[in-house]
């Protein structure tokens, strides 16, 4: 009989730590170990940290690849959130213009003035009219000369060449392209009323683009959140492939799919988190460079209009949306690279 | 602890690795499993840590049939179950502390219990010191010890081994083998395959000889730990 002594370094006797030996004491004590109990949530917690921290170490070791990595997702993010700043703002901007939704009423000539004053008040009485003005011919030459610049030019006209006009604002309501042609269409066919012009082609054309615009946002925002699902994907599955030796240990010493999976999870969050800050970065940065210019340029039309940034709720959608993809893109590549890697099949 | 009924194990696009074997190993026992190269040794230890399945008959570990252990079941499983392999199936870019304390990790032990615990088993395979070192920092010798001591952290009911000295020399191999003894002193049941028969004859233990799959030699040698 042998004697169990002969390891070299072994300290002589081993010392009597309770949880030292390889006395198992009978199988049934294993259900001692934890995974319930009042520690439970603790350790489930402590460990999801562990991974957690652990995986954006792993991720620092190699801050090439990551950057390059998150450099892409960040960038496939900021694309759409600009997109759909350019379009909320360029919205914005409507909603200046559409308050100066206007029609002109110009009565015929020789329409006397109270001709005009009786029209605008039947104008006003209708439901969709917010407000009406009268501008006379004389007011109209007026403004015309102090504006023009032309005042001795007109002065040698005997007859003042302008008609009445009756401005008419549209209830705030009725300003859509087609409720202003149509309130066109009947101040047109009132006694006395030589012409009306409402521009609403603009406003029609500007509608069109600022719809398409926003199905701009949502199909870039598809596109991009699938192209960032792969980017994911295959980096965690080279990942994967890279560490498939480390995967086949620990399903060989009990790791569940579970196990093995969450630090490719958090992985991928991380990469999308870092990403979507990144992205976040990019129309911060954007923002910055135009502001300044756009400022100057309403100014000069003398608009007060300044370029809105993202809403905190839309900064939070855009990291946090960031993550999720990763997470999910993670996930997905976990889900379909794990499962190949058994152990005893590579033998 | 161990029992298998009328295994057999065909791979694939071969004969059979295993045929008609049955075999019974009580808990407790430390046994020796031998035969010549290609015997199905290393088979009949896949079946165990269900690695493999059978083709024909039942594996029942503690009394447990395998054939009733799904897939999703197999980690479960295998956490009760110690493996040690002839290349030891290290991770390299871990410490010998991280290597030594996966099986805790996994079984979701605190943090003070993982450290506790594997300085209690690197203390027993005799490398308190190292815990600190990466595996290729240490000898053929010492990455076995560690792997070892990954396999008993978790104190499993039963501990499996291919070939654990395969690479080693005669003095080295020795020790691992004085290092499975002691660990079976305690009431591990360990079954070990291996071809260095010499080294068997010394130790006294039951050996049990495999040839083309099936039983030829079963010698019940002393079994401490069981009457
Ligand atoms: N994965 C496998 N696929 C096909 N045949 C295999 C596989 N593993 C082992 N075998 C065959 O099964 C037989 C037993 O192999 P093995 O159990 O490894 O024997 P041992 O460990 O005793 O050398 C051998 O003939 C071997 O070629
Ligand atoms: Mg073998």
């Amino acid at each position: 009989m042998v004697r169990p002594q002969a390891t070299r370094k072994r300290p002589p006797a081993p010392k009597r730590d309770r949880g030292a030996r390889p006395n198992r004491r009978r199988a049934p004590r294993k259900a001692r170990e934890p995974r319930t109990g009042s520690g439970g949530i603790v350790t489930w917690l402590s460990r999801h940290a562990q991974s957690l921290v652990g995986s954006l170490g792993r991720l620092a070791r190699h801050p090439l690849n990551t950057g390059m990595t998150m450099a892409v997702i960040g960038i496939a993010l900021a694309l759409p959130a600009l997109l759909h700043l350019s379009v909320t703002n360029i919205r914005a901007l409507s909603g200046q213009w559409r308050d100066s939704v206007e029609l002109s009423v110009y009565l015929e000539h020789g329409r006397s003035e109270d001709e005009a004053r009786s029209l605008a008040a039947a104008l006003e009485r209708r439901p969709d009219v917010m407000e009406t003005q009268v501008v006379t011919a004389d007011e109209a030459l007026g403004q015309f000369r102090a504006a023009s610049g032309f005042g001795p030019a007109l002065d040698a006209l005997e007859d003042n060449p302008l008609p009445h006009l009756v401005t008419v604002r549209p209830e705030e309501n009725h300003t859509t392209a087609d409720a202003v042609a149509a309130l066109a269409a009947v101040a047109g066919d009132m006694a006395g009323v030589a012409e009306v012009r409402a521009d609403t082609d603009w406003v029609r054309r500007l509608h069109g683009m600022l719809d398409v615009g926003r199905r701009l946002v949502m199909l870039a925002v598809i596109v991009l959140a699938v192209s960032i699902l792969l980017i994911v994907g295959n980096t965690i599955r080279l990942d994967i492939q890279n560490r498939s030796q480390e995967i086949e240990v620990q399903k060989l010493v009990g790791a569940s799919n579970g196990f093995i999976r969450r630090p490719f999870l958090y992985s991928g969050a991380w990469y999308g988190l870092g990403g979507g800050l990144l992205a976040l970065g990019i129309v911060q940065a954007a923002l910055w460079a135009l502001s300044g210019p756009v400022a100057r340029l309403a100014g000069l039309y003398g608009s007060d209009f300044r370029l809105a940034g993202l809403k905190p709720e839309d900064a939070l959608l855009l990291v946090g949306g960031g993550a999720a993809l990763g997470w999910l893109g993670s996930g997905i590549a976990a889900a379909r690279n794990m499962r190949r890697i058994e152990p005893g099949r590579s033998e | 602890m161990i029992r298998f009924q009328q295994v057999s194990k065909r791979y694939p696009g071969s004969g059979d690795a295993l045929s008609e074997l049955t075999l019974e190993v009580d808990a407790g026992e430390m046994v020796f499993l031998t035969g010549h190269s290609g015997a199905g040794k290393s088979t009949l230890l896949k079946l165990i840590a269900l690695i493999e399945r059978p083709t024909r008959g039942q594996v029942l570990i503690n009394n447990r049939n395998t054939s009733g252990v799904s897939r999703r079941a197999i980690p479960g499983f295998r956490r009760d179950l110690g493996i040690v392999f002839q290349d030891h199936k290290l991770l390299q870019d871990r410490t010998v502390f991280d290597n030594v304390g996966l099986p805790l990790v996994i079984a979701g032990l605190r943090r003070k219990e993982v450290g506790k615990r594997v300085r209690a088993a690197l203390d027993q395979v005799g490398l308190l010191d190292k815990e600190g070192s990466m595996p290729l920092a240490l000898s053929t010798g010492e990455q076995q010890r560690i792997g070892i001591a990954r396999a008993v952290v978790a104190k499993p009911p039963l501990v499996i081994a291919d070939e654990p000295t395969g690479n080693l020399d005669p003095d080295l191999s020795l020790e691992i083998m004085n290092l499975f003894c002691r660990f079976n002193e305690v009431g591990t049941t360990i079954l070990i395959a291996s071809h260095d028969l010499a080294l068997i004859e010394r130790l006294g233990r039951r050996r049990v000889e495999l040839k083309d799959g099936r039983l030829a030699a079963d010698s019940h040698g002393p079994s401490p730990g069981h009457a």
